[in-house]
């Protein structure tokens, strides 16, 4: 079942184009991992789906349509509750570990404190982090470690209850330790979410996508089942990346 | 050799500037001071004011004072943090480019030229409309409210642009809106900027006399409602210091030190609450 069908997308910054004519379907309930070299445009093509390119004054064309709807249709605040992004820099807002789990909900609609008390509970918990800071809800998010704020940007977009999860190189700067932990989350969590992966990591591709795509200059080169990415690549150039040859 | 000249020159010149405010500041008390403990604090902070006469009682025009800058900062700082906001979150860069030097030319207008647009425009409006004599703290407000304008649209903006883009990112990426993160996370996070642009705002204000002289009406007595006619310290110094001599101008003194006071008092807490991040 396909969850985002991309179309002919392409976006501009100012006069640059990051994105050429991409088309390719997601699949519901599954990882699609992306990888490709440094301005390869797989960052710009996430900020596309949620529509966060706005922000950066770039322009778009082309149709991406998220369950049959076109995004362009649905209320901004809602397709971004919707399809959550998470950085690569873990982005934990100032204030307490509560205030950052809380700030996305409220956003959306009232709620009582014990609503809001188990949709934290239950976005920390999936996040495989409520043990470690159960007790500490009311310290600044700035004092957890680096791999523990990326979960808690990983559970804060959780408890905004979405559909579609982005994460752009979320382990980028992530100890081994950390990295098997949020990929143990991704794995156990695709059941119920659709993951896009974008990694500079090809190993991380390699271990937890169903499927890969592979970005070059802002061109789709290729997308396949990640063992035949890996093994049997249809092009020249994805088999280049993959072995290291450049990027 | 030549290099070695020009820093000591320098390093003269820095001096000589540091040197000169020292001078000023010693000056300003050693003139002031002394009549205070001559008349005593209880006079010296009474209603009375007949400095010919031996009266030198400032409390009215502190009051003036304190009504001219609490009226400025109501008109100053809603106009002036929606500025910031406007131009920090809701414009696009060219009109940033645009608008920022704009509102910071309104600070190279010379005070004389507003008090003369109060004079023009504002007190016949007032007197028209509200009634009262026109020359009054509201009409002192709203132009003093419209000179603050640049301090605080400078400095809020500047703190909200300090505040780190990921922020703005993580904020929309969670569904809020431009105006839920400005309220919910933008403000509070440039908290401390914005506050000290206000009270550097409001030091300003404070200090101000030109204008005020102007369009305030400088009626010595307390004022009973926005209408009446208000001095202040400032002007009391403007327009008394030429003809005083003896005890009264030792009087303008003591009320120059207790400006100095105030604003040297606003500007420390405006350089802590910045430096504490």
């Amino acid at each position: 079942m396909i969850k985002v069908a991309i179309k002919n997308l392409s976006l501009f910054y100012d006069t640059i184009q990051a994105l050429k004519n991409i088309s390719l379907n997601v699949e519901k309930n599954e990882i699609l991992g992306v990888v490709g070299p440094a301005n390869s445009g797989k960052s710009s093509f996430l900020r596309a789906l949620n529509r966060l390119y706005e922000i950066d004054y770039a322009r778009i064309s082309g149709t991406i349509v998220l369950d049959d709807t076109d995004i362009f249709t649905i209320p901004i605040n809602d397709l971004r509750r919707r399809v959550g992004l998470i950085f690569a820099t873990p982005v934990v807002l100032p204030g307490s570990i509560h205030k950052n789990m809380s700030y996305g909900p409220k956003l959306h609609r009232k709620l009582k404190e014990s609503e809001l008390d188990e949709i934290i509970f239950n976005a920390l918990s999936a996040a495989n982090l409520w043990e470690e800071v159960k007790d500490r809800l009311k310290d600044s998010a700035a004092t957890l470690s680096g791999g523990q704020q990326q979960r808690l940007c990983i559970a804060r977009t959780l408890a905004m209850g979405p559909e579609v999860i982005m994460m752009d190189e979320p382990c980028s700067g992530l100890d081994p330790i950390s990295t098997a932990k949020i990929e143990a989350t991704m794995l156990e969590l695709k059941e119920k979410y659709t993951f896009i992966l974008v990694t500079n990591n090809t190993k991380q591709a390699a271990r937890v996508a169903n499927r890969t795509a592979f970005f070059l200059s802002g061109e789709l080169i290729e997308i396949d089942k990640t063992e035949k990415i890996f093994t049997n690549p249809a092009d020249s150039r994805t088999d280049g990346y993959i072995r290291g040859k450049f990027g | 050799m030549k290099d070695k000249i020009a820093e000591k020159l320098l390093l003269f010149i820095a001096f000589s500037a540091i040197f000169s405010l020292l001078l000023i500041t010693f000056f300003i008390f050693q003139q002031g001071i002394p009549l205070i403990f001559k008349i005593g604090l209880g006079n010296f902070f009474s209603t009375h004011w007949a400095p010919t006469r031996g009266h030198f009682g400032i409390l009215s025009m502190i009051i003036g004072s304190l009504m001219v800058t609490t009226g400025a900062l109501v008109v100053g700082i809603p106009f002036g943090l929606a500025c910031a906001i406007f131009l920090a979150e809701f414009s696009s860069p060219v009109v940033q480019k645009t608008l920022k030097p704009i509102i910071e030319l309104l600070a190279g207008i010379p005070s004389v030229v507003y008090g003369f647009i109060g004079i023009v425009i504002l007190v016949p409006f007032i007197r028209e409309h509200f009634g009262g004599p026109g020359f009054s703290v509201l009409a002192a407000s709203i132009i003093l409210g419209v000179m603050i304008l640049p301090t605080i649209v400078s400095i809020s903006y500047d703190a909200l642009m300090a505040v780190p883009n990921t922020y703005r990112e993580g904020s929309y990426a969670v569904g809020a809106t431009k105006w839920q993160t400005v309220r919910m996370l933008l403000m509070p996070a440039a908290r401390s900027g914005i506050v000290a642009g206000i009270i550097l705002g409001m030091g300003r204000a404070i200090g101000e006399t030109m204008a005020v002289i102007m369009i305030a009406g400088n009626a010595l007595k307390i004022p009973h409602s926005i209408l009446d006619s208000v001095r202040t310290l400032t002007s009391t110094l403007a327009l008394e210091l030429g003809y005083a001599t003896g005890d009264h101008r030792a009087a303008l003194f003591a009320c120059g030190s207790f400006l100095f006071l105030i604003i040297i008092l606003l500007n420390i807490i405006a350089i802590k609450i910045t430096g504490r991040k």
